[in-house]
């Protein structure tokens, strides 16, 4: 805006004012309450019908748990299993927030034209839309998601425990087990029981190809569990 | 004074027979009976109560020019939406009231934040139903900044001379946001503290300042004895305090600067006012 658009700018909004505006009370006032109320109402009303969840007790030991977002964080969350390649890693996790972050500052220096009116703003228009569906977008792909750290194949009793090591030692991270886990960069091991012999896996897991982490040092402390997850590996045909 | 017509009148103490007694204050005396109440007497009679509050705190402090240009100036466009601000700044002090309460019973030690937390929820009167408004509130109060965001960017509402408002309130959000990632941690429950653990590495992965911002909000390279105080300090005390300055600021400058119309009023002198330049 150069400064005769700022100079009429604010000479018709002073008449804007004077022509159609109310004073703040109590017009403005009288709204305001009723959606303090509405607001409050909402708030209380969530209370009591969804309540207050508090589940098991943190355990850092733990080898079940779900590192699951509050739903606003989903957009951010699910950008992260978006994007695949481990060298973008960084780029989903810092790089686009804070590009989104430092564009949402500039916004009023970016936009400087005097055009208010959204439909007179084609550029605007499409930019907010298209950021308010990917967000919506992301959001219920995050929040359809199975847990990642959930695996949901049905198995036999004997495997049940294995399973639950497995879920917990971060194979999902780069593996997909059926729905769950993310389908990169690592092979989904959902029939991985047909591909190899139990022995195979068994040596990929203690001398794996990187990236892949070596699962050597669950061997040594906990050595039951690491047969577990073999066995119910191999059971996966 | 000039925002005060009924200034020289003593309401509290009305000669009984004076024809000038606001229509509340009849009783009798006119053959209608006590509850013979004029309707419309009352109505503006309830108008302006607050314009004698504002009198009489006027007479009594000096003039407040501040409290007359508030109260009183013109507003352009006060459709609902108009509202959303306000709204979010309502669900923020429903926050604010709620966390008090959960402080006063709230321990933030690694021992005694889960029993805690419990205890509030299992055994304290009303105690889940305030976590739960606390609980709740943040996810309405986010839904709202979006909202208030997304008018003021279709409205065209951040232009001149209204920069640095949007820039307060997009740090607010992001503070807000910061509010949901630190308070997600407190009650101290699996799903809590892997999410917690996950997104505190996140922040690790970072450039330059990442690895010092993880190793500020653990207060140690791994999560240890004093992370759940720090969040908490940070969650009740750091961001609040800046929030409820920004906040200042920014109702400061809507009051300065005046809300914007909506983009497709048009001023009806413009035209006239024109051709009468030219």
């Amino acid at each position: 805006m150069n400064k005769r658009e700022k100079e009429r700018y604010l000479r018709e909004y002073g008449m804007i004012k004077d022509e159609t505006g109310h004073p703040f009370f109590p017009y403005t006032v009288y709204k305001d309450g009723i959606m303090a109320c509405v607001v409050v109402g909402v708030i209380i009303l969530m209370s009591i019908l969804f309540g207050a969840e508090l589940g098991p007790k943190a355990d850092p030991t733990t080898t079940t748990y779900t590192p699951r977002p509050e739903w606003y964080f989903f957009f951010l969350f699910e950008l992260l299993r978006v994007v695949k390649p481990p060298e973008l890693v960084i780029l989903a996790t810092i790089g686009i927030p804070t590009i989104c972050l430092i564009l949402l500052i500039l916004l009023p220096f970016i936009d400087r034209s005097a055009e208010r009116h959204p439909l007179k703003r084609p550029v605007a228009l499409v930019a907010g839309i298209t950021t308010i569906g990917a967000m919506a977008y992301l959001t219920i792909l995050g929040a359809v998601a199975g847990a990642p750290t959930e695996i949901e194949l049905p198995v036999a009793a004997q495997y049940q425990e294995g399973k639950e090591v497995t879920a917990s030692a971060g194979c999902l991270a780069c593996h997909q087990f059926g729905e769950n886990g993310n389908s990169g960069p690592g092979p989904a091991l959902t029939n991985i029981g047909a591909k190899l012999p139990r022995q195979a896996i068994e040596r990929t897991l203690l001398n794996p190809t990187a990236p892949m982490p070596s699962y050597q040092s669950l061997q040594t402390q906990d050595p039951e569990a690491f047969d577990q997850m073999v066995d119910f590996l191999a059971s996966l045909k | 004074m000039a925002i005060l017509p009924r200034l020289g009148r003593r309401p509290e103490a009305p000669p009984a027979e004076s024809p000038d007694i606001p229509g509340v204050l009849k009783r009798g005396g006119n053959g209608e009976g006590p509850s013979g109440f004029d309707k419309e007497a009352l109505k503006k009679g309830a108008a302006e109560v607050p314009i004698s509050v504002a009198g009489w705190l006027e007479e009594r402090l000096g003039q407040t020019p501040a409290l007359k240009h508030t109260l009183f100036r013109r507003v352009p466009g006060h459709d609902w939406t108009y509202t959303l601000g306000f709204a979010v700044l309502i669900a923020f002090m429903s926050q604010a009231v709620t966390g008090v309460f959960l402080a006063m019973y709230y321990d933030p030690s690694p021992t005694q934040a889960y029993a805690s937390a419990a205890f509030i929820t299992n055994e304290l009167f009303l105690g889940e139903f305030v976590r739960g408004m606390h609980r709740w509130g943040s996810t309405v109060m986010i839904v709202l900044i979006f909202l208030h965001m997304a008018q003021t960017f279709f409205y065209g509402a951040y232009k001149y001379p209204r920069e640095m408002n949007w820039l307060i309130g997009v740090i607010l959000v992001t503070l807000t946001l910061a509010m949901g990632l630190t308070g997600y941690l407190l009650p101290f429950d699996q799903r809590s503290f892997w999410a917690t653990i996950v997104a505190v590495n996140l922040n690790g992965t970072g450039p330059i300042i990442g690895p010092y911002l993880g190793d500020f909000l653990r207060g140690g390279a791994d999560f240890n004895a004093i992370t759940i105080s720090r969040f908490y300090a940070i969650h009740m005390l750091l961001i609040p305090g800046l929030m409820i300055a920004l906040i200042g600021a920014h109702l400061y400058l809507v009051t300065k600067l005046g809300t914007t119309a909506p983009p497709w009023v048009k001023a009806r002198k413009r035209r006239e006012l024109a051709k009468e330049e030219i």
